[in-house]
């Protein structure tokens, strides 16, 4: 994954690097400006086994700030926020590889460096009894639990 | 042999007459015997899929995750340009004018059409809303839930939003959409039953032709259809996925 430029950022930032199981890095830019995904949307993609983006919707597009061919061919993880812990999901691939749902409160990172937070659900797709991909839907929620997941993720 | 063919009973009561239409046409064009049964609630048609009744339908997004997962229905097609989207509306003259302002306690006037009263729900979460705090009064029918907003029976209620849509200018302007959803990608699907199964391919090509027929654009008018579109395995597939997802 290419690194975040800083001439696609708003507004004031931090850097944080991530280094990932495959021995890459990425260097990410966030800023503290919130994005609130709108009432009634819902973000809706796929993903391969690698979990590799392979559709995305256009609430998608519109919420990440990123367009459509710059996502599809991506980790999911091109979304993932410094504030996240990789222990805040867990047990996600563990669930949904076992077949169950796995849900989650999870703030995710804008192409411009702002955020937005979302409740996630998790399934495996299933076809002829095997797994071949994944879909993942996120919603809205209230300020109440994002607040408590907050609070939690600084504990982890 | 006569089928049974049956459609969600969400869609506009204004279409009865074109399901009717819809069904002289195909039996002609696929040369089976069809009997149109429609069901007064989703309860009674879920019965009858149960009992094994239905051979043909148009289904809501919700069923058609039961009946293509259980039963062995297959899907055939859909309407284009027709996604499945909800409302939640309120009395024109009501104080709320987003969810974050509903509180504990919220009257919600809702038909028992499964997929229009879970994207509902999901849409009054960041309210922090569920069924254990709120009241729900249950209604055969759309225009029953505008006369309980209208009367102030209820504090909000949960449309498709075709049929909202569809409701009379008078009423229309008695109400207020607080919020629609945007989902994008879930669709009412026709399916077809293993008992009927084998006419599927002469159905989609009979379907995908009706526009290009005078009589068959006259169908599809009196349904509010522009034209049908085949649907794959791996589509609805895709959509049965993501009602899986949004179901708790």
């Amino acid at each position: 994954m290419k690194d975040m430029m800083p001439d696609d950022i708003s507004g004031e930032y931090q850097e944080h690097m991530f280094s990932y199981h495959d021995g890459t890095h990425r260097k990410v830019l966030f800023t503290n400006i919130e994005t609130q995904l709108p009432e009634g949307s819902l973000i809706v993609s796929r993903a391969d086994l690698r979990g590799i983006i392979t559709d995305v919707n256009q609430s998608f597009i519109e919420m990440s700030a990123y367009h459509k061919d710059e996502l599809i061919g991506q980790p999911h993880c091109i979304l993932r926020h410094p504030d996240m812990p990789a222990a805040a999901f867990g047990d996600l691939w563990k669930m949904v590889q076992q077949r169950n749902k796995w849900h989650g409160y999870v703030k995710n990172l804008r192409k411009d460096g702002g955020f937005y937070w979302v409740y996630a659900t998790v399934i495996a797709n299933i076809r002829n009894g095997d797994i071949t991909g994944f879909t993942s839907v996120r919603r809205r929620t209230s300020r109440t639990k994002i607040n408590e997941a907050e609070t939690h993720y600084q504990t982890l | 042999m006569t089928h049974n063919f049956t459609v969600s009973p969400d869609f506009n009561p204004s279409h009865i007459s074109g399901w009717y239409i819809f069904n002289t046409w195909l039996q002609r064009a696929i040369n089976e015997e069809i009997h149109l049964e429609l069901y007064n609630s989703a309860t009674e048609q879920r019965k009858a899929i149960a009992d094994d009744q239905v051979q043909l339908i148009y289904a809501n997004p919700y069923d058609a995750t039961a009946l293509v997962r259980d039963k062995g229905f297959i899907p055939v097609a859909r309407a284009d340009n027709k996604t499945d989207e909800a409302i939640i509306a309120v009395n024109h003259e009501s104080l709320i004018l987003n969810v974050e302002q509903l509180t504990d306690g919220t009257r919600i006037s809702s038909t028992d059409d499964p997929d229009v009263r879970m994207m509902c729900m999901i849409m009054l979460e960041p309210a922090g809303l569920n069924k254990s705090n709120t009241i729900t009064i249950q209604r055969d029918a759309y225009i029953l839930i505008a006369k309980d907003l209208l009367k102030n029976d209820a504090d909000i209620g949960f449309f498709l939003e075709d049929t909202y849509n569809e409701l009379s200018d008078i009423t229309k302007k008695q109400l207020r959409p607080i919020v629609h959803s945007q989902i994008h990608v879930i669709h009412h699907l026709l399916l077809v039953g293993p008992k009927l199964a084998h006419k599927k391919n002469d159905m989609q090509s009979s379907l995908l032709s009706m526009v290009d027929d005078p009589k068959g654009a006259g169908v599809l008018k009196s349904l509010n259809f522009e034209r049908w579109i085949v649907v794959g395995q791996e589509e609805a597939e895709f959509m049965i996925d993501l009602m899986d997802t949004l179901a708790e």
